[in-house]
């Protein structure tokens, strides 16, 4: 009995944090390594498609993006199909010019490599997305990229 | 002589390594871009005829304004297709039903191969959902990749996603050749 009774009063001992910002170093830098920045703010709503036959898009400095969609703020924009291209949403029209801005932005050697992203909403019709086609055809970016969704693959 | 340098305080440390984590949390996405790639055909010039091609090599595959798909002038569905594409670019010699033949020399593997003349048209209304579209041309891309694999399988004996050997890819590439044409929109009816 009496050796418990040495142990009380004297508190319980403080925990050593000096490790603690260690461990959240540890976990900022992962964080910093799985993850992109954000670029631009969406306004369309985007429910991708899926697909089972998907590659992944590698180089991600390579890749412009063109969004499509209904917007997410329907009480303002109604709810017709969109095309965003960067921040703010744009017309058919606009796409060449957006298409030379990508291109100038990068450097010489890669621009060759560009690859259009087409992040389009799973309910759009195919009318707006032929028109961004046409566009783009006509402005030379051939290469695009439908993006959709993994889909789980079955009995394969 | 030597001084005792006091000690900083490191207890803060940890708060502000959290608000880092917090800003790289909110500002930065985790998701892998993934889809189907496709390259898009240069543009015509305005007074060049269409090529002809003829009937027997082409498969024609229209989807509407309502999703409905036909194939070669018949109604068919979305889970058929990829059976119809290889069936349709499988070699299929003297058959007046299937595509010509003819032979493609393979720089990569010095020899000659027999490859089908078969070309899958596809074309959509401009009332056709998006959903649907990719479908389709998922179900297209499922049919190549499976030729792909059974000639990486057959010829050097992998798979043609494990293949590592360039030369091997773009043989491979070159023995299964891609070709699905997209024709110039137009408006098929029956849509908005």
């Amino acid at each position: 009995m009496s050796r418990f009774k040495t142990k009380k009063g004297k508190g319980t001992p403080a925990i050593n944090t000096s490790s603690l910002p260690d461990i959240i170093f540890m976990l900022l830098f992962f964080f910093m390594v799985t993850t992109t920045m954000r670029e631009v703010t969406v306004r369309v709503q985007q429910r991708m498609p899926e697909a089972t036959e998907v590659q992944k898009l590698d180089k991600k400095s390579l890749v412009s993006f063109i969004y499509i969609g209904e917007p997410k703020n329907t009480k303002i924009f109604g709810t017709k199909a969109r095309i965003q291209l960067n921040d703010v949403f744009a017309s058919v029209d606009d796409i060449p010019e957006f298409v030379t801005k990508e291109r100038e932005a990068r450097d010489e050697a890669d621009r060759k490599f560009i690859t259009t992203s087409l992040k389009v909403d799973g309910n759009t019709k195919m009318g707006i997305v032929t028109d961004v086609k046409q566009e783009l055809r006509k402005s030379g970016a051939f290469k695009i990229n439908y993006s959709t969704r993994k889909k789980a693959q079955k009995n394969r | 002589m030597k001084r005792a340098v006091p000690e900083i305080n490191a207890g803060s440390m940890a708060d502000i390594a959290f608000l880092l984590l917090i800003f790289f949390l909110v500002t930065t996405t985790m998701d892998v871009d993934t889809g189907i790639t496709r390259k898009l055909p240069p543009p015509i010039e305005k007074d060049v005829d269409d090529v002809p091609v003829k009937d027997r090599n082409v498969l024609k595959i229209l989807v509407n304004s309502h999703d409905m798909l036909m194939v070669d002038g018949k109604h068919s569905d979305v889970r058929l297709l990829k059976e119809k594409t290889k069936d349709f670019m499988a070699l299929h010699p003297d058959n007046p039903d299937y595509p010509e033949l003819t032979t493609r020399y393979i720089e990569e593997l010095g020899r000659d191969f027999p490859a089908s003349k078969g070309v899958i048209s596809l074309k959509n209304d401009r009332g056709t959902s998006y959903n649907m579209y990719i479908q389709v041309q998922n179900e297209l891309a499922r049919a190549f990749n499976e030729m792909k694999n059974e000639k990486s399988v057959e010829l050097f004996g992998a798979k043609y996603r494990q293949l590592v050997d360039e030369k091997k890819i773009k043989a491979i590439n070159r023995i299964v050749p891609v070709r699905i044409s997209e024709a110039e929109p137009e408006d098929i009816g029956g849509g908005l």
